[in-house]
């Protein structure tokens, strides 16, 4: 996609050739989750796989009940006590589900998540640094003074001047933008391999949301980093991650090369999705709006496609069986109806 | 349950009958400004909010306010609401100044009567007690002082423009989606038939493909009533889909004013410029922040 960096300070985590041909990162393997919700279990992901692989930004979109929140919580062994959970989850060559005690805790310095917001996700009443290094001297028995020195060295890299001041701040001293870029920083303290980050500019203004995104982007590809971006926008995954996984209803429907997801999306849905936005260079006469509302996966007719009830595609095969995901032109579709309608779909935009 | 894409209903605000005295030219405006605002400022202790700003809406015509947060967007929409008293200037809407608090219930009414706003969240705006029905009722029997009877073919008439069943009319806001909460909270605003409706970050929190339900909606709407509206948002696109002009604020000023398309396709502010290059499209690769436009240049 867009022009390499070099590779910053603190790269070396291997060779990025070498580790392709060991596998991915990150597998995904027919993850299916219920939860427990008054008194019976409700699917909320189903058959859900996808890989990563080191030094890949994958984005993840979908709207609300698609399953891309609680597909990053299970990744991260964070699902709600009485989750069941099926399928497997591999984290460089590792069955995450057999992770516990210090392990789990290594495991997730790293695979290190970054939230929507940045305040529920901080104690309001302990300094920054202290939740910095929080990390570094309980699970890496890192000194006191080495962790505070690697937190201001880092929040430098993150755009954060005078870093050793903003330590001994409270979280209520910094803007929106400056805590999220605190976030990525902490993250990044551990030296994670890879970073799931859960809608982590939805909240901030646009202009700021560039700045972060520049930074993240930056010091990912430095680093050398994988990351899982989970995001509403198409438009924002597209720009920085190389392949974008659409979910809809608790599956994945579509895996798509970035670039080619507004141009020439596979599935329906994905295609239905870019149109509906509204396009910041020209004023639609009306918006192709998709009918009715996103479906979670406990809601969706079973036995059949779970978009078919919005999908102005839809026939009679579509009710008829759950389409598998099927392989074409280099990406994923789960469309029965998938190289029929090649061409057929509308794209975004001109 | 599905929601339609609504098609403009027979039923709607514009039908004939006897709700439809807001339809068409109304009295006392023939082309003159629904609302002006002049010199408006507001200080909250030291921090100057908003600081001398000014502009005019014609009627059906719609106005975005675009800034980010901190930019004084929201408080100038919160005095023009009478939510807030301005420090300094006036605010003049349908030919009556609003700028000093209502005097009496009569004269609050005749206010809500002229406008309304949507609040961002549907999740904190409605009364956790009162069904959609309930909601838009009673609205209707504060402002109109309709009797049952005809409240009740109004709601219906709301409800179904707003695109809710009539199962969803009968539900308490936590049984509701988000999208459809927002609906509910629009026909709200609407039962008081204002002249303007303010739509503070309306559809920000929506699924795009409910946003754009909601804004097919909301377009509809104009055409059938000639209401204004004042868009606030820092969603460009959206902007772009629903306005004819848009002053952007940075830093409690008014930096650039013009026909939204103007605006968009050629800013002339720093501030507008980065604004517009950070929006997220194809090909787009995000910058860290160079040169803030951070003090405004002159005074």
């Amino acid at each position: 996609m867009t022009g390499r960096k070099g590779r910053g300070p603190g790269a070396g985590q291997g060779d990025a050739t070498a580790a392709a041909s060991r596998g991915p990162l990150l597998a995904v393997d027919g993850l299916t989750v219920q939860l427990p919700v008054e008194g019976e279990h409700r699917v909320v992901l189903r058959d859900v796989s996808l890989e990563i692989r080191q030094g890949e930004a994958v984005g993840l979109v979908g709207e609300s009940g698609s399953g891309k929140s609680m597909t990053a919580r299970a990744i991260d062994r964070l699902l709600p006590r009485g989750a069941q959970v099926q399928g497997q989850i591999r984290f460089d060559g590792r069955d995450v589900s057999e992770l516990s005690g210090g392990q789990l805790r290594s495991y997730r310095n790293r695979v290190a998540m970054i939230f929507q917001d940045p305040r529920a996700h901080v104690n309001p009443v302990r300094r920054i640094g202290d939740f910095m290094t929080e990390a570094l001297r309980t699970n890496l028995g890192v000194p006191a003074a080495e962790a505070q020195r690697k937190a201001a060295d880092i929040l430098g890299q993150v755009g954060i001047e005078d870093g050793r001041r903003r330590l001994r701040q409270y979280p209520h001293e910094l803007s929106g933008g400056m805590l999220q870029r605190v976030m990525i920083a902490a993250a990044l303290l551990t030296q994670p391999a890879l970073v799931l980050a859960d809608e982590p500019t939805t909240a901030l203004d646009v202009t700021t949301q560039a700045e972060v995104m520049a930074i993240l982007d930056e010091l990912r590809r430095g680093y050398g980093l994988g990351m899982l971006f989970i995001t509403h926008d198409l438009e924002l995954a597209a720009a920085i991650c190389d392949r974008t996984i659409v979910m809809y209803a608790g599956q994945v429907v579509e895996v798509r090369e970035s670039a080619l997801l507004h141009s020439d999306p596979l599935h329906p849905y994905t295609a239905a999705l870019a149109a509906a936005r509204p396009d910041i260079e020209q004023r639609a006469s009306r918006l192709r709006a998709i009918p009715g509302r996103p479906l979670s996966a406990f809601e969706a007719p079973a036995g059949q496609c779970a978009f078919a009830p919005r999908c102005p595609h839809a026939l009679a095969p579509c009710l008829a069986a759950v389409p598998e995901l099927t392989e074409l032109d280099g990406g994923l579709s789960r469309c029965v109806r998938v190289t029929e309608l090649r061409g057929e779909l509308e794209a975004a935009d001109a | 349950m599905p929601e339609q894409d609504r098609a403009p209903a027979p039923g709607g605000l514009a039908a004939p009958g006897p709700a439809a005295e807001s339809n068409g030219t109304p009295p006392g405006t023939d082309g003159r400004p629904v609302l002006e605002v002049t010199g408006l400022r507001k200080e909250f202790g030291t921090l100057v909010a908003v600081d001398d700003v000014s502009f005019t809406i014609l009627p059906g015509r719609s106005l975005a306010i675009v800034g980010e947060s901190g930019s004084g967007k929201t408080t100038v929409a919160r005095m023009i609401t009478g939510l807030e008293r301005p420090t300094r200037g006036t605010i003049t809407a349908c030919g009556r100044d609003r700028s000093r608090p209502a005097r009496s219930a009569r004269d609050r009414r005749r206010r809500g009567s002229e406008i309304q706003i949507v609040f961002q969240d549907p999740y904190t705006s409605l009364d956790p007690r009162q069904t959609a029905e309930q909601a838009v009722g009673e609205v209707l029997r504060l402002h109109h002082g309709w009797p049952a009877d005809r409240r009740q073919g109004r709601i219906g008439q709301l409800v179904e423009l707003v695109g809710l069943d009539s199962r969803q009319a009968r539900a308490l806001p936590r049984a509701l989606s988000g999208g459809q909460r927002q609906r509910v909270a629009i026909a709200r605003a609407l039962a008081a038939e204002p002249r303007i409706l303010i739509l503070d970050e309306s559809v920000a929190a929506l699924d795009v493909s409910i946003q754009a339900q909601v804004l097919n909606l909301l377009a509809d709407i104009r055409d059938e009533t000639s209401v204004s509206y004042i868009l606030i948002s820092h969603d460009l696109a959206v902007v772009r889909q629903l306005t004819d002009e848009a002053i952007v604020m940075y830093r409690g000023r008014l930096v650039e004013r013009g026909p939204t398309a103007r605006v968009l396709d050629d800013p002339q502010h720093p501030y507008t410029q980065r604004l517009r290059a950070s929006v997220p499209r194809p090909g787009w690769k995000p910058s860290r922040r160079q040169l803030v436009p951070s003090e405004e240049k002159g005074d």
